[in-house]
């Protein structure tokens, strides 16, 4: 099965601290990865550096097999198809939710979608993520969960070949949360491979065909959620007892 | 944003500048209307609230503060300069007085050309695009923002400023230029062509609003939104907001520039202290106190802040730092969007005040 995404014995330091310690991560297409572990441990740095915000000092980012996006410019990750979510829901407060989307889909200065082509897009996309009734809504207005929900959809609407999630169910409530289930569930594709970083265990056992949990910079496990459970490092370092 | 179809405060305030704009050119034909000091005093107001629609543009909707706007609106304003000198000489063959002053018997190499007024307009534009596009280019590549942008346009203006106090350098020196005599042929003095004066800047600035407006109005205005609000996100969207930025940097120093070639033949004068660090802040306190990320509140803050100072400058010169302090600490405080804000609150929730005041604060 072809690699998605290889993070390629990364190290990134922040003046003497070493957030990312010679990390090798991949990432098949079709597979959701859970990414789980303390704070601190690299797990959104490790996103940083695949959407490239931050800058590796050693190793490689690896897209589809071939191509290195190690150097590459944010917005060219993005349009080559490797797109996230933020921790904090990032939404522009000026603009309202249809408009999201369709900055999401459009995805680049050049235009890409014919303007019916387009508003199609955006109208799936809103079904999808359950904002339809709320397209004309300012974002500002929203919910938390409904902002998380309208980042992911923005994210979404590009249809991208690696989709990041950092904490989509962080602050949401358990309905909320169930709803999340359901949507990344159906974002799941043969062709797709989505990273989900999280701290709620319960919700990483119901999407997650992997898991791996780091520590420190590093990889602690890989394995299947049960696993992850029954492994004594990860319970020391992060699930405890 | 609204549609412009349904947006009635800008449809008011459109039809308002209009009006007046035709209230002048009536006035130019029958004795009965504007008079020529009037009339010269909206014309510099239009100016100067094409100046603030400049930085509106840049600080409002991309959430770039620049506080070295005086930087554009001098080289509109020294370039159009440049014109009516040699222009008046031209016809009434006097020498100006800085040659005399330096005991200079040609016009230094730059200034070749610029009595044929199009070429003048041409200089203005490629001087303001080059020195806002180098500038533009370099900052926003390397990421700057924020505090420490506004910073440096403030030095860069006063830099300026340092450089125009040279007498050496042909551009008047610290006296600056003045004794504009004749406007593509007219003696300058006349209240007809006083009025005229007035009138193009009314009308300049209707322009600039609607331009601005349209410009907000379609996807690229979105787009400028979306960079203010949330740069990094837009950028892993895909979107280089750098060319963006650039672009929208590079129109606002044009819009800065084109209001200087406005002010300076209505004021009679320039001088280096039109670049100076103050007149650049000051257009950051109208836009404020107009209302940021309004384009009316820009065109409303720079007409009543500077309309106050008019009067003022007359009634009670003393008074005036007092009373522009004063209404920068009553908007921080209770008007955080600017006079804007007056018109939201409503009659029936005078408690509106504290409800305005969590909306988005001046980054």
């Amino acid at each position: 099965m072809a690699v998605a995404l290889l993070i390629d014995a990364v190290t990134v330091e922040f003046g003497s601290f070493r957030a990312i310690d010679g990390l090798s991560l991949a990432i098949d297409f079709g597979e959701v990865r859970a990414v789980i572990g303390p704070n601190g441990a690299g797990k959104t740095t490790m996103l940083d550096v695949a959407s490239g915000i931050t800058r590796a000092k050693q190793g490689r980012v690896i897209f589809d097999d071939a191509i290195d996006i190690t150097r590459s410019s944010e917005s060219d990750i993005a349009r080559a198809g490797v797109r996230r979510k933020f921790q904090k829901p990032s939404i522009f407060e000026g603009l309202d939710v249809r408009q999201h989307i369709a900055i999401g889909a459009q995805g680049g200065l050049r235009r890409t979608l014919s303007s019916y082509a387009l508003a199609q897009r955006v109208d799936d996309v809103l079904a999808e993520v359950g904002l339809a009734d709320l397209a004309l809504r300012p974002a500002s207005e929203l919910a938390h969960g409904q902002k998380q929900w309208l980042e992911i959809g923005m994210v979404l609407a590009s249809q991208p070949k690696v989709l990041m999630l950092d904490e989509p169910v962080a602050g949401l409530t358990d309905e909320e949360t169930e709803r999340t289930v359901a949507l990344v569930r159906k974002l799941r594709r043969p062709d797709r491979a989505i990273v989900v970083v999280e701290h709620d265990m319960d919700f990483v056992e119901q999407i997650a065909d992997r898991v791996t949990a780091l520590h420190e910079g590093r990889t602690l496990f890989e394995g299947s959620m049960q696993d992850a459970r029954a492994d004594a490092r990860v319970v020391e370092v992060y699930l405890g007892r | 944003m609204k549609p412009l179809a349904s947006d009635h405060p800008f449809q008011i305030l459109l039809a308002v500048v209009l009006a007046v704009a035709a209230l002048l050119a009536v006035s130019m034909v029958t004795p009965l209307g504007i008079s020529a000091y009037l009339a010269n005093a909206i014309g510099q107001l239009a100016a100067f609230a094409v100046l603030a629609l400049a930085l509106d543009l840049i600080w409002g909707y991309l959430g770039i503060l620049s506080l070295g706007h005086g930087l554009f609106f001098g080289i509109g304003g020294y370039v159009v300069a440049m014109h009516l000198l040699r222009h008046s000489s031209e016809v009434t063959g006097r020498v100006p007085d800085f040659m005399q002053f330096m005991g200079w018997s040609s016009y230094p190499f730059y200034w070749a050309g610029l009595d044929f007024f199009p070429y003048a307009l041409l200089v203005a534009a490629v001087v303001t695009v080059l020195i806002s596009g180098v500038f533009g280019y370099v900052s926003f590549r390397s990421r700057v923002d924020g505090v420490y942008f506004a910073i440096i346009t403030q030095a860069l203006v006063y830099v300026a400023m340092l450089l125009m106090f040279r007498n050496d350098t042909g551009f008047g020196g610290n006296n600056g230029m003045t004794g504009f005599l004749v406007l593509f042929g007219w003696p300058i003095g006349g209240s007809g062509v006083v009025i005229a004066m007035a009138v193009v800047s009314v009308l300049l600035l209707a322009a600039v609003l609607l331009g601005c407006r349209l410009l907000l109005g379609s996807n690229f205005g979105v787009l400028m939104i979306a960079t203010r609000d949330d740069e990094v996100r837009l950028r892993t969207l895909g979107y280089e907001t750098l060319r963006l930025k650039l672009a929208v940097w590079c129109l606002s120093a044009l819009i800065a520039a084109l209001a200087g070639m406005l002010y300076v033949p209505q004021v009679g004068i320039i001088n280096p202290r039109l670049l100076s660090p103050e007149l650049s802040l000051e257009i950051a306190v109208w836009v404020a106190i107009g209302g940021r990320g309004h384009l009316i509140g820009a065109v409303i803050g720079a007409m009543s802040v500077n309309a106050l100072k008019f009067w003022l400058s007359a009634a009670a010169p003393e008074l005036w730092p007092f009373i522009l302090s004063g209404l920068i600490v009553l908007v921080v405080l209770v008007f955080p969007n600017g006079l804007v804000d007056l018109a939201k609150l409503k009659l029936t929730r005078p408690m509106g005040i504290k409800r305005l005041a969590s909306e988005p604060e001046l980054r």
